[in-house]
């Protein structure tokens, strides 16, 4: 297949497609519209529906009635439509829903700078619903990285029976480049039940991997689904050991396979004395920066999150050993930089902007000079 | 050889779809490219840029710097996105919509929006008037591939008028 | 046992409503309309429900059941129904949950005419906060959140349905139990949004505040007060006075359901074989 110029928003509703996304509910929102848009056109082609709602709750909402019903679902969303989807992304952790949810991240709180890039959602995709409850939170680079966290995104959501949030940014949503898809792609089939109602079925049962398989409404199961804290029946329980034992199993189920789940994009680190991190839309600058400062024979690191949450505590933890200085690049006031000063071994600054601009390479180089005098 | 342009104007003049037409020709003449844009809320009036990057090599910083052509379809444009223009770059100005030159050394005017008037009745096809001049001046892709990128793009009734306007762009200099 | 039992997951019940708590009755309704109707069965049949006293009931019920979030569950239902479009599926909401928080849902539910039966249990109040004002608190009525009387003009449920679009709207009490029975069945044969008021009494929540904790007392004013649509519309302007209300069915049309109109998008886009 030969080069196309395609759009990061095009690319994903196309990996979100190829990954078997059969059901798509919405509302239009800059600077996210265009995957609702493609959907909008590409479902019904495939036998999909998709289904333009009233709000960005009831997108959610229907999206989870979809997705029990047994469709690969996702919607996609930016700003305060994100933080209206919050409710029932912590419906869909509780009761172990699949679902994709995209956020093209613009200048926020509130209605913020419209259009303008940003990457202030971080934290919000990791802790914007109510309660402990774990998530996975993914963020591509380029237009090409969006087709492939696409289709890894809702492999994950059905894998791990989770709502899955696809953190991208303006730049990359609105991007256009060259890309060549991937024709090979491996799709994670729906879980199904491995027993019979009669041999004891029961829907919240973890399999091996604390998973459970539950059953897809209209399958003759009869099974409950509820917001409530559950036993493994499905149905509500007040018990302090069920309500522990459920939201550590909740937990466990993704931290158990977090070696798996957590991508970081390394280069020039052999000989690195300090690191640029980022992650999104903003990487691309920074990686420009970072060869630009090598130039300038500063031995400097690049490393970028693919994989925001769970985040690598252990890779950050471990690079940083050799290092005498990180500097986190991203386009917000900070938030993932408490994250990386959490986890690193060495002093860490941050590179932050929000004025409706992106980076500039200079800009992120100058940081990094900085960083090396301040350790001096 | 990284070559960097920015494509400017006001909402509704289609700015925007001339920059993703060039960017798309580049990529089928098996170039890198990437397209950005920022615009207002306005879907008509107001602000609208948009800039292409095409090289041989890979593109990570996805915004122009020192852009080496600037194409300006009104006074505004003009006046606000000359200014970091290479030295040795070129300005493109829609003679009409910009009665005051910037003070730069290497412009070249055409009535753009004039001769989509004149010549095919509509104003609608000075975006890609404007990428006839923009092939021609910047020779970053080559004209039969720009034919077929326009061809692609546009809705099929249109196509032979839109051939029109990108030859009279090209012609016009 | 009696056949509409078999309905029921007996391990889930007792239930948890409170003595004379009109709920039950509107239930067994549901599951005694379902009986009726050879088309829905335990395996193709999705219960729905969002919170409250009401949307408890999705717990007790013997199918594919989901008990969703405050407000939510017009919108689950949507994707379920579209999602497999092959399942028959019912809504079981409170005046609260379907016309407070989720009165947007429930009239975009309407608009769209998504094939669901809605059966919004109204009991006047919030029972499950205990007692606090619902939209449709009469005016005048206590609550622990109108303690000097509500001043908030109640929604007519049933008019703000028809006005949206849905295309089966009606009214019955949990007295006229057999009345009921029946709207929910003619509900469910509407292949379209079906909508249905059944009135319950709140004996704990509402009563209580309201000079009528007796549940049999509320149960006669629901007897006494309510009137067929037919003779509600040969009654004279100055006889509609004091609490008498319409039961009945007051609308019905024939109109392609929102599944059936996306099946044609489907067509047009040439997937529908897919």
């Amino acid at each position: 297949m030969s080069a196309r110029l395609m759009q990061g928003n095009e690319a994903i509703a196309e990996g979100a497609l190829k990954a078997g996304v059969r059901f798509f509910g919405g509302y239009p929102i800059t600077p996210s519209t265009e995957i609702a848009e493609s959907l909008a056109k590409m479902l019904p082609k495939v036998g999909g529906t998709f289904v333009q709602m009233e709000d960005e709750i009831a997108s959610m909402g229907v999206i989870l009635g979809a997705s029990l019903a047994g469709k690969k679902v996702l919607t996609a969303s930016s700003g305060p439509g994100i933080s209206l989807k919050q409710e029932l992304i912590g419906y869909a952790a509780a009761a172990e829903i699949p679902a994709v949810i995209v956020n093209v991240q613009r200048v926020g709180p509130s209605t913020g700078q419209p259009t303008a890039p940003s990457q202030g959602d971080v934290m919000q995709a990791r802790w914007g619903t109510h309660g402990d409850h774990s998530i996975i939170v993914l963020s591509p680079w380029s237009v090409k990285e969006a087709f492939e966290i696409a289709v890894k995104a809702v492999n994950y959501a059905e894998r791990f029976r989770t709502p899955v949030i696809l953190l991208t940014d303006e730049i990359v949503g609105h991007l256009r480049e060259n890309v060549e898809l991937p024709t090979d792609i491996e799709v994670y089939p729906r879980r199904i039940p491995k027993k019979t109602r009669a041999e004891g079925y029961q829907p919240f049962t973890p399999d091996e991997d604390l998973v459970p398989n539950v059953a897809n409404f209209g399958e003759g199961y009869k099974i409950h689904v509820t917001g409530l804290i559950h036993d493994e029946t499905g149905f509500p329980s007040g018990s302090p050991k069920v309500t522990r034992e459920q939201i550590k199993r909740m937990h466990d189920k993704i931290s158990s396979a977090d070696d798996e789940i957590i991508e970081v994009h390394q280069e020039f680190m052999d000989d690195a004395d300090f690191a640029v991190i980022s992650f999104g839309g903003t990487a691309r600058t920074a990686y420009e920066a970072v060869l630009n400062a090598r130039k300038r024979g500063i031995k400097v690191g690049f490393v970028r999150l693919i994989t925001i949450f769970p985040f690598a505590d252990k890779i950050i933890g471990k690079i940083s050993k050799n290092l005498r200085g990180i500097l986190v690049a991203e386009l917000n006031f900070g938030q993932i930089v408490y994250e990386v000063e959490r986890a690193a071994n060495c002093p860490v600054k941050l590179c932050a902007k929000y004025d409706m601009t992106i980076f500039e390479p200079e800009e992120i180089e100058k940081s990094i000079d900085e960083l090396v005098a301040e350790v001096k | 050889m990284r070559k960097q342009l920015r494509l400017s104007g006001s909402g509704g003049q289609g700015v925007i779809t001339a920059a993703i037409i060039l960017a798309e020709a580049a990529v089928s003449e098996g170039k890198n490219a990437v397209q950005s844009q920022s615009y207002g809320p306005e879907a008509r009036g107001g602000a609208s840029k948009s800039e292409v990057i095409i090289d041989d090599e890979k593109i990570y910083h996805p915004h122009v710097k020192t852009p080496d052509f600037v194409l300006a379809m009104t006074q505004k444009a003009a006046d606000k996105y000359f200014h970091d223009l290479n030295p040795n770059g070129t300005l493109i100005l829609d003679d009409d919509l910009v009665p005051n030159s910037p003070d730069f050394k290497n412009i070249i005017r055409v009535p753009i929006t004039k001769l989509a008037v004149e010549r095919l009745g509509k104003a609608l096809f000075a975006n890609i008037v404007a990428l006839g001049v923009i092939v021609k001046v910047t020779r970053l892709v080559d004209f039969e591939t720009i034919k077929k990128s326009v061809a692609n793009r546009v809705p099929p009734h249109t196509i032979e008028q839109n051939m029109t306007a990108l030859q009279i762009g090209y012609d016009s200099v | 046992m009696r056949s509409y039992e078999n309905f029921f997951r007996q391990n889930r019940l007792p239930h948890l409503w409170c003595p004379g708590c009109g709920n039950g009755i509107v239930m067994k309704a549901i599951v005694q309309a379902i009986e009726k109707n050879p088309n829905f069965t335990q395996d193709n049949t999705v219960i729905v429900s969002g919170i409250g006293c009401s949307s408890r009931a999705s717990g007790y019920m013997d199918f594919d059941t989901l008990h969703t979030a405050h407000g939510r569950a017009i919108p689950f239902a949507t994707g379920v129904k579209l999602a497999n479009p092959a399942l028959n599926v019912i809504v079981i909401t409170g005046d609260g949950d379907c016309t407070a928080i989720g009165g947007n849902h429930f009239i975009h539910g309407c608009r769209r005419n998504v094939d669901l039966t809605v059966v919004l249990f109204n009991n006047n109040i919030y029972g499950m906060t205990g007692g606090q004002a619902s939209p449709m608190t009469p005016l005048g009525k206590k609550a622990t959140t109108a303690p000097y009387g509500s001043v908030d003009r109640p929604f007519d449920a049933c008019k703000l349905a028809e006005a949206a679009g849905a295309t089966y709207v009606a009214r019955s009490t949990a007295f006229h139990v057999q009345h009921l029975v029946k709207t929910i069945e003619d509900g469910l044969k509407n292949r379209g949004f079906s909508f249905i008021e059944a009135l319950v009494q709140c004996p704990t929540a509402y009563g209580r505040r309201n000079k009528m904790g007796d549940p049999a007392k509320m149960m006669a004013w629901m007897r006494d007060n309510a009137v067929m649509k037919n003779s509600w519309d040969k009654l004279p302007d100055d006889k509609k006075i004091g609490e008498k209300f319409p039961i009945g069915l007051f609308y019905q049309a024939e109109s392609e359901s929102y599944d059936e109109s996306y099946k044609k998008v489907q067509e047009i886009a040439g997937g529908a074989a897919k």
